[in-house]
């Protein structure tokens, strides 16, 4: 791993809402490949922390390098183009276009323009029959069960054949069979992607993770294997030992 | 907007479309003198309300100030003719240069904004142009206006002859403006582009991170819209000779509005028939007011007041709306 360079580079990021660090000077490598998890208690800044890195949030200083390349001022819509996607916590899908529609959008972004309609159809059928919602593609996406609106969002976030997939809290509100499945997706999506996963349930991230970090109060407390995070008596503290129930 | 359409659909959407072309061709040969005129300028509002259309129905952007743009084609082409006695034909392209420019520039400045503050950004920059209208009253003659002559109406290059004050001449004019119009509309609909403004109505932040830029694609929204508006305008002032302030007024602001609402926002053929219904509709309770209150001065006005609150209420979607809810969902 050593001779590969990073994929993601954040280097001293920091970043305030008034009064409140949020992120405060967080340094985080991703290697490509890698599944990260990012972990904390609530409030600890993971999702600052990704929004900076997807464009959403702008940083009060610090530098973000993707694929050795400065994307710290570039808007978020260039971020998608280098090979970012973020799929939100909160479901965001177009509830009155088509499934078909949903996963059109991302498809027409990462194909070339001079495609024709078949290729569109094509790569739109591939990318829910991905995540099994093939057979959903005319029905409205508002109309989906919640935990479908979920595979729905992953599939708009594969569309775009990202290099790094940044999935926010995304098995929330989803049930355990749900969950099961969810596991083998994100397996299968970091055979070719690098993920980067905020997840609040161990067991998902104990059984997905290649590495782990743990943010409090906007600063990296620990990060290691699985295991090391578990034996880590400061992440015990903090975060582990706590009955955790949000 | 449907997923993806059959090949079943996809010869019902043309066939309609094309229907409504060719029905409208035909209507020329039936039809009395008054109602020929009628649908003549109906036709060119109605490529108006498309222009409309693209920008409120299918971006989502509600605009209180099209008028501008309508006005910027109508006296961009009309006064070079009035005053420099401009031939129409390219008359006609800088009236339609003079919408796409303001609408450019409009757009920049107003889409800094969203919702409310857009309504509120667009409809200030109409009342700047409806009072430039007025305040350059030695060149338009503010709200008396100004009248094109017959001579200054007719365009003749080589063979083709082509006078705006006759009547099939002006009818064939609207009706291939207005073909051109909708099929652009279909056209914008069933693109990419048209999949990008509906998923920047539908959920802006989300279209922004599948990374498109929604800025460049709204202002694109903005001026093709303002350029078609633009286009009705010009053939406004061609085809009826006339140019006045009231076009720059808040009321043709209004009108597209209420249209595209009673036809169906977001539907290619709801701009038509809702201008349609409404131009019928308006004048025949202004005639029956008018003969039940002589002496109550009543305007169309209160009418297009009183149909947009019934429309609200009872009919959100309009008419093909509505229709495309509840039978045709492959209505494009």
């Amino acid at each position: 791993m050593a001779a590969v360079t990073p994929l993601l580079v954040v280097d001293d990021l920091h970043r305030s809402f008034g009064g409140l660090k949020a992120v405060d000077g967080v340094d985080l490598t991703v290697m490509p490949g890698e599944v990260r998890a990012i972990i904390g208690p609530n409030g600890a800044g993971k999702s600052t922390l990704v929004g900076l890195i997807c464009g959403r949030v702008e940083p009060s200083s610090g530098s973000i390098l993707f694929d050795g390349r400065d994307i710290t001022s570039m808007p978020a819509h260039r971020r998608v183009r280098q090979g970012i996607a973020y799929t939100f916590q909160i479901t965001s899908i177009f509830p009155n276009l088509t499934v078909f529609d949903n996963v059109a959008l991302p498809v027409q972004r990462s194909q070339h323009h001079a495609v024709g309609a078949a290729r569109l159809r094509a790569g739109v059928m591939e990318a829910l029959e991905r995540v099994g919602l093939s057979d959903r593609a005319d029905q409205p996406a508002g109309e989906l069960a919640y935990g479908h609106q979920r595979l729905l969002e992953v599939a708009m976030g594969l569309s775009l054949k990202p290099r790094l997939l940044i999935l926010d809290e995304p098995t929330q509100g989803l049930s355990d069979g749900e969950i099961e499945g969810f596991i083998g997706l994100v397996r299968e999506i970091a055979r070719d992607a690098t993920v980067m996963l905020i997840e609040h349930n161990m067991a998902v991230v104990m059984s997905l993770a290649h590495r782990i970090t743990v943010l409090s109060s906007g600063k990296v407390l620990a990060e290691g294997t699985p295991e090391e995070i578990r034996a880590d008596a400061h992440v015990q503290a903090a975060y582990l030992g706590t009955p955790d129930d949000d | 907007m449907s997923g993806h359409l059959t090949a079943r659909d996809d010869a019902r959407v043309w066939g309609l479309h094309f229907g409504l072309i060719a029905l409208l061709f035909a209507a020329q040969y039936v039809l009395p003198d008054y109602h020929n005129g009628v649908i003549a300028r109906v036709m060119v509002l109605a490529l108006f309300a498309m222009g409309y259309n693209v920008l409120f129905g299918y971006t989502g952007l509600l605009s209180l100030g099209h008028s501008m743009f309508f006005a910027a084609g109508l006296y961009g082409a009309g006064l070079p003719i009035y005053h420099f006695g401009v031939h129409p034909l390219p008359a006609f392209a800088i009236g339609i240069g003079c919408g796409t420019a303001l609408a450019l520039l409009v757009g920049a400045l107003a889409l800094r904004t969203t919702g409310v503050a857009f309504m509120i950004v667009t409809l200030m920059f109409a009342q700047v142009a409806y009072l430039m209208s007025l305040w350059l009253g030695e060149w338009t003659r503010g709200d008396e206006g100004l009248t094109l002559s017959r001579a200054e109406r007719i365009i003749e290059i080589g063979p083709m002859f082509l006078d705006m004050t006759n009547r099939d001449t002006r009818y064939i004019i609207a009706w291939a403006l207005f073909a051109l119009g909708l099929g652009i509309t279909l056209l914008i609909a069933r693109s990419r582009f048209g999949r990008v403004l509906v998923a920047i109505r539908e959920n802006e932040e989300r279209a922004r991170m599948l990374g498109f830029d929604t800025f460049a694609n709204k202002l694109a929204s903005v001026a093709i819209s303002g350029a078609i508006s633009a286009t009705a305008g010009a053939a406004y002032v061609l085809l009826f000779g006339y140019m006045g302030s009231t076009f720059a007024s808040i009321q043709y602001s209004i009108l597209p509005l209420l249209w595209v609402l009673l036809g169906g926002a977001a539907t290619t053929l709801g701009p038509f028939f809702g201008t349609l219904l409404m131009f019928y509709l308006a004048e025949m309770s202004n005639d029956a007011l008018n003969a039940w209150f002589p002496d109550a001065r009543l305007n169309q006005i209160g009418i297009v007041g009183v149909a947009l609150i019934l429309l609200v209420l009872f009919f959100p979607k309009g008419l093909f709306g509505s229709i495309r809810e509840r039978w045709l969902k492959w209505l494009p």
